[in-house]
């Protein structure tokens, strides 16, 4: 258990709103295993429209959160009980409208409302997920330190690397430089959440000729760079030469390490974000289908 | 044959100018010596369009030269126009080397050799001092400069900066910039500079970004060099003598504080405190007769007081009596006062009245009087309450007060009476700690109160006072930590043996297996405990000021069982066996006290010995300083998502910028701390603000007032670097207009945002949103509860939470 000081979202105020979310549950469950309509349980029903309108003003309140958390000077409560309050009674909102439907769905502007629902909240669990799992495992990837202070000790790396460099043959410079100026962090959304690397290095043709014509090749992992020291070391022949290709895949290899946490962080960090893509233009849709749903209803009354 | 003249002024600062433009108007045969090549050098060196401020604002201005708040630019010429408008005598580059004699025959000899006579000399040259010199030949050329403006006014060039000090460092690092240089070390290390410094410098070596040469020293400049620059550095180095082709040499060696010279004219000082102020009269005279001292050298750092001083001063030389300018802010501050008595016959009875102040010069009384309050409580309203934040002093000029000590269970206890003349606040005054009692006005009362900067003030340049002042405190320290009920006299009788020690940082206070003979009052600073546990120190616990440590030997009359390490510049008051003894025989209800309080530190130990990441993580916060803080904002990292919803709240609630850098910061064990204001129990940022506009409000909170001149130096005097100069950025279209319509850049900090050029920029802090109803925006803004604001005394319960560092 956590101490008293930090508190988790889920966990805040000893679960408050859970309760409030259960007691909405069962209170939902029961009106619906009591309530005997003489239709087919549907939204017309005096169950159906008291479910109905708790569900709407749900709804309203769940999507003001968005304002809460953005009213700086707002004396209601802390942001984190709001969004406590936001992932329960969003929950609740499930089985609430669930049952407000009555079961019955069609292909139709309500079943839309409902639909867009159901995806708001499915993306809002996938979001309490993320934000519940990735901040500690991001933590632990920092290792305390910062990601400015992680690409700067990239950085000295890499001066590192260009100096040692500096004293080998020209090929080793064009090598350290390539792979500096090669090494792709990011980039596209798609590459940011697979964490993939696409980064890609010049390697100065075999035999030791200057490498300025060769094409770039994949350096996935500082694969392709390592490789080529691999292979240079093996054949090499100068003693004092292969010492300095064998700090140089050391500082290689650190910067791999490196890399991959630093790639890891900003995918984890990029997952914690993308999800709010989904869910607040949703919820917007959502907001939208539930006016088109309330005035049909009374429309055609 | 030397020029003699009947009043010279020494200094063209501010307070010189206006004394040696009044010389002009009222035709007194005048010079005025200014040693650097133009007037005001200390503004000169501002930066460019910097806004100077003209606080205190209800000080009138009494000068021929005009003064109001406005950009360096504009104060620079209007005073040069005023000294041509008055035909004022000034000399530039006449630095004054010696001043000897007395009224009326002083000799000042400049350094060109050339000796002046005068009946009458003003001092007025400020507390910065004179560049330390290279001393070297060749020291003369061109190339050589001891101050840079601006790194930016360089391009390309070789610059030498010479020293290892902040200065230096800090120049070296903005003109490597766009410049080829080189530092010159004359150790083999940068020791006593800042860590960011430190590590910054190391970094721009190592990455070939600039040249030290260590263990080397300047042995001449030359014209010409090897490969076309214009001169040459030798230096003086292990390898032998090594050749530098150089643009610029810039020095940056220290300053010679003016207190040597300033002696060396015969002007004494009160003690030997490098703070303390040189003895002077009501009228600005020194030991000296016709010797005046005026401005900051004379403890008065505002623009405006030192002009008004210099039109005073020559008032005064020519025998005439004038009230000075405060007059009317003392009357109407003692308007309310019972006495019917006149400004200067209030304030011989105030000093009268008052053993404490009986001895203090009335020129710094007075000074200290303008600095305080006058009030005139009703009888009962409460002073101030136990657990306030607030440190002024009071001093009782009439009536009584009635102190409320807390009790043994912490219900209110005994009432002491103090009478006119006492003084109470000095508990928190010295250990910037909590108040420890309420004080309750009572029939007749007049207090002063003293802002804490004037007392200290005043404590530097009065020996006898702080005196007597630290005797008070360690009898109240001791009455309220072990004996609310005891009688003062028979507590004083035991605070003779006891004793008042200072710590610096990491300075050991006692060892683990040393004899246990004494018990440590922490009053100002905090300590940590630590004990050998497996072959390796782990922090027990850590000790913040009030509290006691060292009784667990004293009581049992064994060893140490653990080693007490200060974790700042730290204070205590020890009380040896004796005393302990005595105490305890007074009062048995002390002894189960503190057997109590053994058993609960025996526990912890076990506690902490149980969990080694406890320990761990204490110690990470006494690494990063928090030792001194009084309330700090921690991140755990495994909530924290990221979302600076935190700065967006501060920027949103403090005028747009915010004040605290989320992802700055180390972080340990989950545990983040962000470069945010701890709002430290001995503020660095308080110790020099010239209009005094850093305050700590009644919940603890260091907050900075309006009348914040913009200097920068609570910026460069917090270790932390939580203090920033910023100007309110532009209007932003509303939190609708940005949601509905994408209006303008949304909450939180603007990045692009287009400031105001003209717009003066002032210090920003965390002010812990004391104005904002409900607390701390960061923390009610954090979605996920990732932030929160804690004190030092929650440091253990926090590790103790902390279980994944314990797997």
């Amino acid at each position: 258990m956590r101490g008293a000081l930090h508190q988790s979202v889920l966990a805040y105020r000893g679960m408050r709103y859970l309760w409030w979310a259960l007691v909405l549950a069962f209170a939902a469950i029961l009106a619906y295993a009591w309530h005997d309509p003489p239709n087919p349980p549907s939204g017309n029903s005096w169950l159906g429209y008291t479910l109905g309108t708790i569900g709407a003003v749900l709804i309203l309140w769940l999507v003001a959160y968005g304002v809460r958390k953005r009213s700086y000077g707002s004396r209601l409560g802390k942001v984190q009980g709001w969004l406590s309050a936001h992932v329960y009674l969003g929950s609740a909102l499930l089985l609430v409208v669930t049952l407000h439907t009555g079961f019955q769905f069609g292909w139709n502007v309500h079943t839309l409302a409902y639909a867009l629902m159901c995806v708001v909240i499915a993306s809002g669990f996938l979001g309490t997920w993320f934000y519940l799992r990735f901040p500690a495992r991001m933590s632990e990837l920092r290792a305390g330190a910062s990601r400015d202070l992680l690409l700067g000790e990239i950085a000295d790396l890499d001066q590192k690397a260009l100096r040692l460099a500096r004293e080998m043959p020209a090929e080793f410079q064009e090598l350290a430089a390539s792979n500096r100026d090669r090494t792709v962090l990011g980039g596209s959304a798609r590459a940011l959440l697979t964490g993939a690397d696409r980064s890609r290095i010049v390697l100065p043709a075999s035999g030791g000729a200057a490498g300025s014509g060769q094409k770039p090749v994949a350096n996935h992992d500082q694969r392709a760079i390592l490789d080529w020291l691999g292979d240079r070391l093996s054949r090499n022949t100068d003693g004092e030469l292969g010492v300095r290709i064998q700090d140089l895949m050391t500082l290689v290899a650190a910067r791999r390490t490196l890399l991959k946490r630093l790639r890891e962080d900003l995918r984890l960090q990029a997952w914690l974000e993308v999800w709010l893509y989904c869910h607040v233009p949703v919820a917007f849709g959502l907001l939208a289908a539930l006016v088109a749903h309330v005035f049909s209803v009374f429309v055609y009354w | 044959m030397t020029q003699r003249v009947e009043v010279a002024v020494i200094g063209a600062g501010p307070g010189g100018l206006s004394a040696a433009a009044h010389a002009a108007e009222l035709g007194l045969g005048h010079v005025l010596l200014e040693g650097s090549p133009a007037h005001a050098n200390t503004i000169q060196r501002y930066q460019k369009g910097k806004h100077v401020m003209a606080e205190p604002s209800v000080l009138p201005l009494r000068s021929p030269v005009p003064f109001a708040a406005g950009t360096r630019e504009t104060i620079l010429g209007h005073w040069q126009q005023a000294l041509g408008r008055h035909r004022v005598n000034v000399r530039y580059g006449a630095e004054v080397t010696a001043i000897s004699g007395r009224k009326p025959d002083f000799s000042i000899t400049l350094s060109s050799g050339e000796v002046l006579t005068a009946t009458h000399v003003i001092l007025a040259i400020g507390v910065q001092g004179n560049p330390r010199r290279l001393g070297v030949p060749g020291e003369d050329l061109p190339c050589v400069q001891y101050t840079l403006d601006d790194p930016e006014e360089y391009r390309g060039e070789a610059i030498v900066v010479i020293g290892a000090g902040d200065a230096a460092i800090e120049n070296a690092l903005a003109l490597a910039r766009g410049n080829r240089v080189f530092i010159v070390n004359r150790g083999d290390e940068f020791t006593r500079v800042k860590e960011g410094n430190l590590n910054a410098i190391l970094k721009a070596i190592d990455q070939d970004r600039l040249q030290c040469f260590y263990r080397a020293s300047p042995a001449g400049i030359e014209t010409g060099s090897d490969d076309g620059r214009p001169f040459t550095l030798v230096l003086n180095t292990d390898q032998g003598e090594a050749r530098v082709p150089c643009d610029r040499v810039i020095a940056r060696i220290g300053a010679i504080p003016p207190r040597r010279f300033v002696e060396s004219c015969g002007i004494a000082f009160p003690g030997p405190d490098p703070a303390a102020l040189p003895v002077l009269s009501e009228q600005y005279e020194s030991s000296v007769p016709g010797l005046y001292v005026i401005g900051a050298l004379g403890g008065y750092p505002l623009i405006k007081q030192a002009m008004n001083q210099g039109y005073e001063v020559v008032e005064y030389l020519l025998g005439r009596s004038i009230e000075p300018a405060d007059h009317p802010l003392l009357a109407a501050r003692f308007a309310a006062l019972p006495f019917g008595l006149d400004v200067n016959a209030t304030l011989r009875l105030m000093q009268q009245r008052i053993p404490l102040f009986r001895e203090v010069n009335s020129l710094v009384f007075r000074e200290l009087i303008l600095g305080s309050e006058v009030r005139v409580p009703a009888p009962g309203e409460v002073v101030f309450r136990r657990n306030d934040y607030t440190n002024t002093f009071f001093t009782l000029v009439n009536g009584s007060v009635e102190v409320e000590l807390p009790g043994a269970d912490g219900t209110p206890g005994q009432r002491i009476r103090l009478g006119t003349g006492e003084f109470f606040g000095e508990m928190s005054l010295l250990s910037g700690r909590r108040r420890s009692a309420t004080v309750y006005a009572g029939a007749d009362c007049v207090l002063v109160e003293s802002p804490r900067r004037e007392i200290n003030k005043l404590l530097n340049s009065v020996e006898a006072a702080r005196q007597v002042i630290d005797q008070y405190f360690i009898v109240r320290a001791i009455q309220s930590t072990f004996a609310p009920d005891a009688p003062v006299e028979e507590l004083r009788a035991i605070a003779a043996g006891a004793q008042l020690h200072r710590y610096r940082p990491d300075e050991v206070l006692f060892r683990e297996g040393d004899p246990a003979d004494s018990l440590h009052l922490v009053r100002s600073g905090s300590v940590a405990v630590s004990r050998q546990l497996g072959g390796r120190e782990v922090v027990t616990s850590y000790v913040a000021a009030g509290n006691y440590v060292g009784e667990m030997g004293l009581i049992g009359r064994t060893r140490r069982s653990a080693t007490v390490k200060a974790t700042v510049a730290t204070e205590t008051v020890s009380l040896d066996a004796a005393s302990f003894d005595r105490l305890l025989a007074g009062n048995p209800r002390l002894r189960e006290q503190v057997q109590a309080s053994v058993r609960g530190r025996l526990a912890a130990n076990a506690d902490m010995a149980a969990q080694p990441g406890a320990g761990d993580l204490i110690s990470f916060f006494i690494r990063q300083g928090l030792g001194e803080a009084t309330d700090v904002l921690l991140i755990d990292e495994s909530l924290c998502v990221g979302c600076d919803n935190c700065e967006k709240a501060c920027a949103e609630t403090h005028d747009g910028t915010s004040r605290l850098d989320r992802e700055a910061g180390p972080s340990f064990a989950f545990v983040h701390v962000p470069t945010s204001c701890r709002h430290c129990e001995d503020p660095h940022c308080m110790k020099d603000c010239p209009p005094d506009a850093i305050m700590r409000a009644p919940n603890g909170e260091v907050y900075i007032r309006d009348s914040c001149i913009g200097c920068g130096n609570c910026e460069r005097n917090c270790p932390y670097g939580v203090i920033q100069m910023a100007a309110p950025p532009p209007e932003k279209p509303g939190l609708w207009s940005w949601m509905l319509f994408g209006a303008g850049p949304g909450p939180g900090e603007d990045p692009d945002a287009v400031h105001d050029p003209a717009a003066a920029k002032k210090a920003v802090k965390c002010d812990m949103c004391k104005d904002v109803a409900g607390g701390p925006a960061c923390v009610r803004a954090c979605p996920t509860g990732a932030a929160i604001r804690i004190s030092p005394e929650q440091f253990a319960e926090l590790a103790g939470s902390q279980p994944r560092t314990l797997r």
